[in-house]
Order: C-alpha cells, then sequence, then structure tokens
C-alpha cells in the first residue's frame, strides 16, 4: 500500500509544484519508489519542472479515457532513481478527471509504489478536489503572506470535509504545513509573518521551512528539481523535509537571521 | 508631534498587523467551516426580509447554527437602530 500525498494550497503561485517535484526527488533518492502526479489538467507544469517536457507521450486523461495505459503514460526519471511521473494533459479541460477514474489510476499505483506524491493544482474547484480526495497526508503549501495563509486555512477546511477519509469517517488527513520563501532578514525586520505566527493561525504541525533561494529559480530554469542542488540551502531544506516526512527528527534550519559581523562580511558567507 | 506620530507608527511593524487580520479573518472562516451550504444563502435573505421592515446594516446580523446532542439550535441576532 502506497502513501498518498497531496502537495495543496489553494493560492496559486506559492511553490507547489516546486515542492512536489523536490519532496518526490528527496523521496526516490531515498530508496522509495514515488510516482508524482500532476493534475493541473489544461494548466501541466510538473513535466518542465522535473525536465522531461519532451518525453510526454500520454497523460493522465489518456489513461483515465481508457486511451492509454497507465505504463504507457509513466515517464522515468532519467536522474532518479525509483522515480517516475504522470503528466496531466495539456488539451483538455478539468472535467475529463473523474473521481472513478482517478481511484482507479491511484489503486492501480498503489501496487507499485511506496509514495504517490500528488501535485494539485492551485484553486479549491474540481481539479484541487480529486487531488486531495484519497489522500493519507497533506502538505499545505504557504508562503509567508495573507493571502497565501488565509487560502491555506480554506484549503485545511476542505481536507477535514471534502475527502475520501473524511466522508467515510476513517483517520483524518495528515495535514503538515511547509512554508516557502521564507526570507530570515524580512522577518527580523518586522516585515514578514514569522514562522511561529503561521503555525499558530494555521495550528498544524510544521513539516519544513524552504528559504526564499535563488537555487528554486535555477532549478526550474534548468529542469532538475532543487534536491539535487545539494549545495543550495533550498535543497538541503527539501531534504530536511523528506527526512521528517520518513519520521526522522531534523531540526529547523534557514530561519534565523544571520546578522552578519565583521568577519564573516570580509570572508563572505553569502546566501547560495 | 510630528516626529511623535511617526516613531509611533514605526513600531507598528507590518507583519503584526498581518497577524491580527489573519486571526480575525481565519477564526470567522473557521466558525463557517462546519455549517451546513445554506447557511450563507439563509443569512442573506433572512437580512432581506428584516430590511422590508427596518433599516438595519449588512452586518447587523448574526446567525450561528450549534448542534447538540440530538438537535440543532439556529440563533439569529439582530441589531437594529436607536429610535431617533
Amino acid at each position: 500500500m502506497a502513501r498518498i500525498i497531496v502537495v495543496t494550497s489553494g493560492k496559486g503561485g506559492v511553490g507547489k509544484t516546486t515542492s512536489a517535484a523536490a519532496i518526490s526527488t528527496g523521496l526516490a533518492l531515498k530508496g522509495n519508489r514515488t510516482v508524482v502526479i500532476d493534475f493541473d489538467v489544461g494548466l501541466r507544469n510538473l513535466d518542465l519542472i522535473m525536465g522531461c517536457e519532451r518525453r510526454v507521450v500520454y497523460d493522465l486523461v489518456n489513461v483515465i479515457q481508457g486511451e492509454a495505459g497507465l505504463n504507457q503514460a509513466l515517464i522515468r526519471d532519467k536522474r532518479t532513481e525509483n522515480l517516475h511521473i504522470l503528466p496531466a494533459s495539456q488539451t483538455r479541460d478539468k472535467e475529463a478527471l473523474t473521481l472513478e477514474g482517478v481511484e482507479q489510476v491511484l489503486e492501480k499505483l498503489s501496487e507499485d509504489y511506496d509514495y504517490i506524491v500528488c501535485d494539485s493544482p492551485a484553486g479549491i474547484e474540481r481539479g484541487a478536489q480529486l487531488a486531495m480526495y484519497f489522500a493519507d497526508e497533506a502538505i499545505v503549501v504557504t508562503n509567508p503572506e495573507v493571502s497565501s495563509v488565509r487560502d491555506s486555512d480554506r484549503i485545511l477546511g476542505l481536507l477535514a470535509s471534502r475527502t475520501r477519509r473524511a466522508e467515510q469517517g476513517q483517520d483524518p488527513v495528515v495535514e503538515r504545513l511547509l512554508i516557502t520563501r521564507y526570507n530570515p532578514d524580512r522577518v527580523d525586520s518586522g516585515d514578514m509573518l514569522n514562522l511561529d505566527d503561521i503555525q499558530e493561525i494555521l495550528a498544524i504541525k510544521l513539516i519544513g521551512l524552504i528559504p526564499e533561494s535563488e537555487a528554486v529559480l535555477r532549478a526550474s530554469n534548468s529542469g532538475v528539481p532543487v534536491t539535487h542542488d545539494e549545495q543550495s540551502d533550498a535543497g538541503q531544506a527539501y531534504l530536511d523535509t523528506v527526512d521528517r516526512l520518513l519520521g526522522e527528527e531534523k531540526p529547523l534550519r534557514f530561519h534565523q537571521f544571520e546578522k552578519k559581523g565583521f568577519l564573516s562580511r570580509i570572508f563572505g558567507g553569502g546566501r547560495r | 508631534m510630528k516626529l511623535l506620530d511617526f516613531l509611533k507608527r514605526e513600531r507598528k511593524k507590518s507583519a503584526s498587523v498581518a497577524k491580527e487580520r489573519l486571526q480575525i479573518i481565519v477564526a470567522h472562516q473557521r466558525s463557517q467551516r462546519d455549517q451546513p451550504d445554506y447557511m450563507p444563502m439563509l443569512e442573506r435573505e433572512l437580512l432581506e426580509v428584516i430590511r422590508r421592515y427596518v433599516e438595519v446594516d449588512q452586518d447587523a446580523i448574526n446567525i450561528s447554527l450549534d448542534s447538540e446532542d440530538d438537535c440543532s439550535i439556529l440563533e439569529l441576532n439582530v441589531t437594529l437602530p436607536n429610535r431617533s
């Protein structure tokens, strides 16, 4: 039985796809058989972030409509063993996804994988609800910014009511907070919500904190998930996040503003 | 005096304003979370009916649904303006 993890947020542009790509890559690097599914039908992007856009032949909708087999649609990641990508369709509209179809695909994948990571579209409409419906765990990606936090709370409401676990009265979906684009510098100066405030408002457990980092754009530019950039702060922060998902205790990093002292100003120590 | 105002304003950082605003809006969102879907509509229509008789503000009506064991209580609070 695979663990199904949905990466969701409500608000767009907060780093869902970046996080889904980075986390699934991390899970696979740790030896877990992992598949990451793009649920954003019509606006697919996961293939770009994973760097496999030119290898997409069939997609999730093709599989659900019976036009292709699951194995034809799954793309094997070239960099990471144990990792597969199931792209979304670029041409069909979101109505092409059905609850039964998604359930069948997830059931089949469950037999062959340890982790199924669902990259949710933005919004709270059908696509987002389908992405979360069968989830065991949810990673709620949140920026330290008012609209993102509010939307995350909306998503928490949906996770508690519009999921299979909620509807069937099973244990609730495990909700975890992933704060992205965190800038300790601005937090220190009082112009950005700090992580304790965000946690207090949303009242869910923090699974990771990703600092605002130049490495993220570099990674998406080149189509290599940032997890592979092991030197970068964001890459390390995602690896920590994956370790925590796997049950390890990892102290939080990259959340403290480092006052640049005299020596470090001379000898560098800039952010990579 | 102006300098004092300036210093005072500086002290209120934007992040703490953000936090206060979020706490209010999230509390409001959560109170609506377990409500049935018809509640916003019911609230609007009730307000409409009341307004046919009394001039009240948009936010003068407060409606909540509480469940206790085997019954639900619909509580309706309307602030009427002073007759003057």
